[in-house]
């Protein structure tokens, strides 16, 4: 059968689900399609991204950074001023809109950082919704402030106790939940990642964040940047802001997987980064560059950013990987707090640890670069969730 | 006639699943021999993944321990060999995820498989959408005839993708009974005959029915519309608790086997 929207991206992607889920899938990408061809949904999208989000969200163009790192102009896209502190709300009240016109009144969602799962309960919370978030018993246990916050929203959360604990086993229990519950459940998939329409459908309700930009660089600096840098976990909120440069070729997307404890050492979430355990594989529906043993069982990751912290990268992402249109690299824990500590100094932005992975690569990057040049970073989300793990880390435990 | 033609000549039929590496390589192997030969007329001989996504708290686990003693796709693929020098001439088909039969090289690892005594396949991660590339690779190696990749069907399937997953199926029709993951339910689903008649309008090869089915009563009255019943955490369940696995599997088999056979007098 074919889909009505592309449902690969070149040999990455597909639909890798038990038979059960196939009808499931076939009707949200009908959904999506219809969708974006409503104007009245789409109207309704944009009216709670500015009234309710807060878009647009700001361009800040770091001075005292730039400054400080004596080369390049950096200019931030400030999604830590959405509300509930990241880019995720973008994509979670899409999709919660998508679920109610498909009829359905439950959604599910899974959480690494918690950062989707308090974006998920709020959407939840607005449209009048049940909410279900399925975290990992470790995740729980590092940000704890988001567990309160979404039980706060009215969201059941579910510790997940199989496997690692960590993202990868909360999602397989939200798909076993999605299997289960299928006829009145939406699953809230919350990153580029997943079988077709995923990938698809998150790049579009995230690429307001590439949208905007693009119009702030012309309208508020006049050009648009040599640079675009990004985090890379499954990767939206990369896919976001890349999708609003995509076709100005002489734009460079950099996006940045987590480096761990460095990959030599084997405690990473680096895909792209490690040939001897990043091959693509097939996890979670999706073809695509996957960390994995000889064997082809799932390897274990790192990263001190839950959100990073997940063993495949969107497929999007390998695509355009492989197409040189994006470059990846990585970041270590330690390069990654040292951008955070440099950020909340230099500029008095508290970023969340998946955003200063990032920020980490500005500060290898701008030094090399002209005065006149640009870099433009995402900074997906706000740090507050993470301060315990940088106290504890910062106190050397 | 090939094996599952073969084994489906008396209907219907048992068909029970059981992980090779739990809860140890040398116990699952006797344990496999063991429901051959007192009742299987086909094995699910299953391959273990880090992430199973459509199974229950029952054989994850238990694939989780296969895993931790060890497990790989290549002496899982010995083992078979194992069990046919043994003697085990019922169909074996190998269930498993995807990602570790494209690590090991999807032609290898068909071609391997093939070799090694194996019937068929199912992969529940692979729907009809992406199955193309796993089809070039058997065929390469054998006839869909001679060793299919079985389809499976949901409850969910709406009729016109039914039909056309039916159409097109080998061997037999793997019929989800339940939406969910696998693992033993109080009641199967009313509508099942219903369900299953309308996968037969579309196929005369057999139909079998798995999720959710632990025990015989359950396996008599799904025997009366399915041509196999198929038994996976309740027989992983059973074998895992019992004091002797091997002891254990063939009272399994048996009191399956009886349950099944029986049904045609027993019709209330």
């Amino acid at each position: 059968m074919s889909t009505l929207l592309p449902h690969k991206f070149g040999p990455y992607g597909g639909q890798y689900v038990p038979e059960t889920l196939m009808p499931a899938l076939i009707e949200l990408e009908e959904a999506f399609v219809s969708a974006k061809q409503d104007e009245q949904f789409q109207c309704e999208f944009d009216r709670l991204m500015a009234s309710y989000v807060g878009r647009p969200t700001p361009l800040t163009h770091a001075k005292r950074l730039s400054e400080k790192l004596g080369g390049a102009q950096i200019y931030l896209k400030r999604e830590d001023f959405a509300h509930t502190g990241a880019h995720k709300i973008n994509n979670a009240l899409g999709q919660a809109l998508l679920a109610k016109r498909m009829g359905k009144r439950r959604i599910l969602a899974e959480t690494g950082a918690g950062q989707h799962g308090v974006a998920s309960a709020t959407a939840a919370a607005l449209l009048g919704l049940e909410c279900v978030v399925y975290m990992g018993e470790v995740d729980i246990a590092r940000q704890e402030p988001n567990v309160f916050r979404m039980k706060l929203l009215g969201a059941e959360v579910r510790p997940v106790s199989s496997g690692t604990r960590t993202l990868k086993d909360a999602i397989n229990e939200a798909i076993r939940d999605w299997v289960t519950n299928v006829r009145e459940t939406h699953y809230l998939l919350g990153s580029a990642l997943g079988p077709h329409p995923y990938p698809t459908i998150v790049r579009e309700f995230q690429s307001v964040i590439g949208r905007e930009a693009r119009e702030q660089m012309l309208m508020e600096v006049g050009r648009l940047p040599d640079v675009v840098i990004a985090c890379v976990g499954g990767g939206s909120n990369a896919i976001g802001i890349f999708s609003g440069f995509i076709n100005d070729e002489h734009v460079e997307l950099i996006g940045v997987e987590a480096g761990g404890s460095g990959i030599v050492s084997g405690k990473h979430a680096a895909r792209f980064g490690d040939p001897s355990k990043g091959r693509v594989g097939v996890i979670h529906g999706t073809r695509t560059y996957v960390l994995q043993d000889e064997d082809g069982q799932i390897a274990e990751t790192h990263s001190i950013s839950a959100g990073l912290d997940y063993a495949a990268v969107g497929p999007e992402h390998a695509m355009l990987r492989d197409l040189e249109r994006a470059f990846y690299t990585s970041a270590t824990d330690e390069e990654a707090l040292d951008a955070f500590s440099l950020l909340c100094k230099t500029e008095g932005i508290i970023p969340a640890l998946e955003s200063s992975h990032a920020i980490a690569e500005v500060i290898k990057r701008a030094p090399t670069m002209k005065k006149d040049q640009i870099i433009l970073v995402n900074l997906s989300g706000r740090g507050d969730k993470d301060l315990n793990t940088v106290i504890r880390e910062l106190n050397g435990e | 006639m090939n094996r599952i033609e073969n084994a489906f000549k008396n209907k219907p039929i048992f068909m029970p699943y059981f992980p090779l590496g739990f809860p140890d390589l040398e116990t699952s192997i006797d344990v496999i021999e063991a429901l051959a030969k007192n009742g299987a007329d086909l094995i699910e001989v299953g391959l273990s993944f880090s992430d199973p996504l459509a199974d229950g708290p029952v054989i994850q686990k238990a694939t989780q321990v296969a895993l931790e003693k060890g497990i790989t796709v290549k002496k899982s693929l010995e083992a078979v060999k194992e069990l046919r020098k043994r003697g085990v001439n019922i169909p074996l088909i190998l269930m498993g995820y995807y990602n570790p039969m494209l690590a090991y090289g999807l032609e290898k690892f068909v071609f391997d498989a093939l070799d090694a005594g194996v019937d068929g396949f199912i992969v529940p991660d692979l729907p009809m959408e992406e199955s193309e590339e796993f089809r070039a690779a058997l065929s390469g190696a054998a006839s869909e005839v001679e060793a299919p990749l079985i389809q499976m069907l949901a409850p969910t399937t709406p009729d016109n993708r039914m039909e056309l997953i039916a159409r097109n199926a080998k061997g037999f029709i793997y019929f989800v009974s339940v939406t969910g993951v696998t693992g033993e339910r109080k009641s199967i689903s009313d509508g099942l005959e219903d369900l299953i008649a309308r996968v037969r309008k579309h196929t005369s090869i057999p139909v079998c029915v798995g999720f959710g089915i632990g025990l015989p009563e359950q396996a008599r009255s799904v025997g009366m519309v399915a041509d196999g019943v198929i038994v996976g955490s309740a027989c992983v369940r059973a074998i895992g608790e019992g004091a002797n696995p091997v002891v254990t599997a063939k009272e399994f088999a048996r009191n399956f086997q009886e349950a099944l056979k029986m049904k045609i007098w027993n019709d209330r």
